[in-house]
């Protein structure tokens, strides 16, 4: 018998939901220190570096709220999905698609837009990720082929797709043949609504997005049976609860927001097409849905931070040469951590050896 | 006659291209076997390869390099197991995590081996076999670990199926509470299936950056890693299967290479797509026979098991 063992509470502890995010960034935080002093930094300046510096100024968290902006977006719509127990990974793929489909639009009126161009844009932005999320849906729903995976061969899919778009149809012609579309003109662009950052209207939908996905969850009968198939699937079967069709709705929601994150990104702070329109949001956001507890205002929360984490990195790499790829080891870092540090909620853990019982 | 001439070549290189998919698919299919979902294969396999490139070039020898990357790939595989089965997490979201991390972690690792080349590993030509036309020099003259990989599948086939520590761990798998109430160590099996495959994704790795490319690039196994978690479903959890199904990516692979070779005008971006849809295709095909899946599958995969429960 070990000397350290988990014994399972009567119920869950609702302080603790609340208490291991913060303890799993604290873990994360030291394990930062750690891993900078064996790199060969000053943990504390490279610890100052990459999580005050960025946002310490108008600017930096401007940019905070840039970053957060598709975070917040994608991970509203994954939380709903992972409630129900539908996993949907490719949201990088539907996002991708999403910026081609909007994009594309931006593109084709070219030189004769007007108000209506960025409502179209943002319609077809949101139809292209639902397309790219409603391939996984039919698969599972009618061939029973597992969403997981499908959803992720489809984000090399798309991103493949993006290319081969900006080295052909999309590419400037007037840009000595580098693989980027045109700068958009004024009116395919999300207008800039606090002065002097880039933060763009996508926020504002990133709010709205929250505010409506805890309305769907906390207030509506269908948040009620995506809640009960996700806890026990076998009670939302004998409740004649339609399992297929919340699979189709749960990642028609989660495709069209993040193919609204990848609208924004390209008509937002990117301004165009390039081969390249997202630094792996779609996946960092699922961490961001997690850490956030799957509730839309732990996600806003979660959002802001990992945004850092994403400014943090581009900075400290300016600042103290540090490596980008650090950013990755932190999210997945504090993804374990928080997962580690849930066993809290559910267990409880002993000292010493077991008193034989009663 | 040169169509024919052809042929050697293709398959020849497509066994090469499958070896890396099927180390990591039969690592993966002992884990499922145990019962347990890891979705962490493509973070392994990519800690794999950076492990294994440095401890390859920093000893210049390519046997240290393959067991640098087998134990990188076992020791991520003990944090996951750590998580899994002692923590109790989720395994669909511990995967993600070992995904995410290996990715991160495989680039800072990395980043003072980009663009190094390696010296290719020597080819081993069986003799007499190896001599024989077309057919000779594409099955009978690889490198050591295509054979190794190859001598895998009836190994770990025999295991399973023929020892009695496999029909343990297949026991674990299928009923976990029974085989706890039988007296076996649950989670000390599950633990020692994940080491297992967590090694065989690191030789997966090892293989593309010592091997089969040989260099290190950030993110290089692009999606291999989830592709051998579809070949264990394409092989209903069968090792002989995951070899067919190895060889049919390997085509794939290949194929997008030699199509342009033909003179086709398919630009490279659109080829580059059909390994991923192949995928998608493949794991339709196998699992619109919910029946078939149902069988196969280990009864237990992903659910959680707690001792005192």
């Amino acid at each position: 018998m070990s000397l350290v063992r988990l014994e399972a509470r009567g119920r869950a502890s609702p302080a603790m939901v609340y208490l291991t995010p913060l303890l799993a960034v604290g873990l994360t935080l030291a394990s930062g220190f750690v891993l900078f002093g064996l790199m060969g930094f000053d943990p504390l300046r490279a610890l100052h570096a990459f999580f005050v510096q960025p946002v310490s100024s108008v600017r930096g968290i401007g940019e905070l709220v840039v970053k957060a902006t598709p975070l917040v977006l994608i991970a509203v719509g994954l939380a709903i999905g992972f409630r129900a127990n539908v996993w949907n990974i490719g949201a990088e793929g539907q996002l991708t698609l999403g910026a081609v489909t909007g994009g594309g639009v931006a593109l084709a009126f070219y030189g004769d837009g007007g108000w209506w161009l960025l409502p179209l844009m943002i319609l077809a932005g949101i139809a292209g990720g639902m397309l790219w999320a409603a391939i996984p849906a039919l698969l599972r729903t009618r061939f029973n082929a597992s969403e997981i995976l499908t959803s992720l061969m489809l984000t090399y899919v798309a991103v493949l797709l993006l290319q081969f778009l900006v080295h052909g149809v999309y590419r400037d012609p007037d840009g000595y043949s580098f693989p980027e579309s045109r700068l958009f003109e004024d009116d395919a662009l999300l207008p800039v609504i606090v002065s002097g950052t880039r933060i763009h209207l996508g926020a504002l939908f990133a709010l709205l997005a929250v505010a409506a996905g805890w309305v769907l969850i906390a207030r509506t009968f269908i948040g009620f049976q995506i809640r009960v198939i996700g806890l026990t699937p076998a009670a939302a079967g004998y409740a004649g609860f339609n399992e297929k069709r919340i699979i189709w709705l749960t990642l028609l929601i989660s495709g069209g927001l993040a193919g609204l994150a990848g609208l924004g990104e390209v008509a937002g702070p990117i301004g165009q097409i390039t081969p390249t329109v997202s630094p792996g949001y779609g996946f960092t956001a699922i961490i961001v849905a997690f850490l956030g507890r799957l509730h839309p205002v732990g996600i806003l929360l979660a959002a802001l931070l990992m945004a850092l984490s994403f400014i943090g990195g581009e900075a400290a790499q300016i600042a103290m040469g540090l490596p980008k790829a650090i950013t990755g080891v932190f999210q997945g870092m504090l993804l374990f951590f928080l997962l580690a540090c849930d066993v809290l909620i559910r267990y409880r853990v002993r000292f010493g050896r077991r008193r034989a019982a009663a | 006659m040169t169509d024919l001439l052809i042929l050697g070549p293709v398959i020849g290189s497509m066994i090469v291209a499958a070896t890396p998919l099927l180390y990591a698919a039969l690592g993966e299919l002992v884990v499922e076997k145990s019962g347990v979902l890891n979705l962490g294969v493509e973070g392994l396999m990519l800690t794999g390869a950076v492990c294994g490139f440095a401890a390859g070039y920093s000893s210049g020898s390519l046997v240290v390099g393959v067991v640098g990357g087998a134990l990188a790939g076992a020791l991520l595989g003990a944090l996951f197991g750590l998580l899994v089965l002692f923590l109790m997490t989720n395994q669909v979201a511990t995967g993600l995590a070992l995904t995410l991390f290996g990715v991160g972690l495989s680039a800072l690792i990395g980043q003072g081996y980009v663009g190094i080349p390696m010296s290719k590993a020597g080819v081993i030509r069986i003799p007499v076999l190896s001599d024989l036309p077309i057919l000779g020099p594409a099955l009978f003259a690889h490198d050591a670990l295509v054979y190794l990989g190859l001598l895998a599948v009836p190994a770990v086939a025999w295991f399973l199926y023929r020892t009695r520590a496999g029909l343990v761990l297949r026991a674990v798998g299928e009923n976990h509470a029974a085989a706890h109430a039988l007296g076996y160590k649950v989670l000390r099996i599950r633990f020692l299936a994940i080491l297992f495959g967590g090694a065989m994704s690191g030789i997966a790795g090892a293989y593309l950056s010592l091997m089969y490319t040989p260099m290190w690039a950030e993110n290089m196994t692009a999606g291999r890693g989830w592709i051998a978690l579809a070949l264990v479903v394409f092989a209903t959890w069968r090792p002989g299967r995951v070899l067919v199904g190895a060889w049919l990516f390997g085509g794939v692979t290949i194929m997008q290479l030699h199509v342009q070779g033909l003179g086709f005008a398919v630009p490279s971006q659109l080829l580059s797509m059909l390994p991923y849809l192949a995928t998608v295709v493949v794991l339709v095909a196998i699992s619109r026979d919910v029946t078939r899946i149902r069988l196969n599958a280990p009864a237990s995969l992903g659910k959680i098991f707690h001792p005192d429960a």
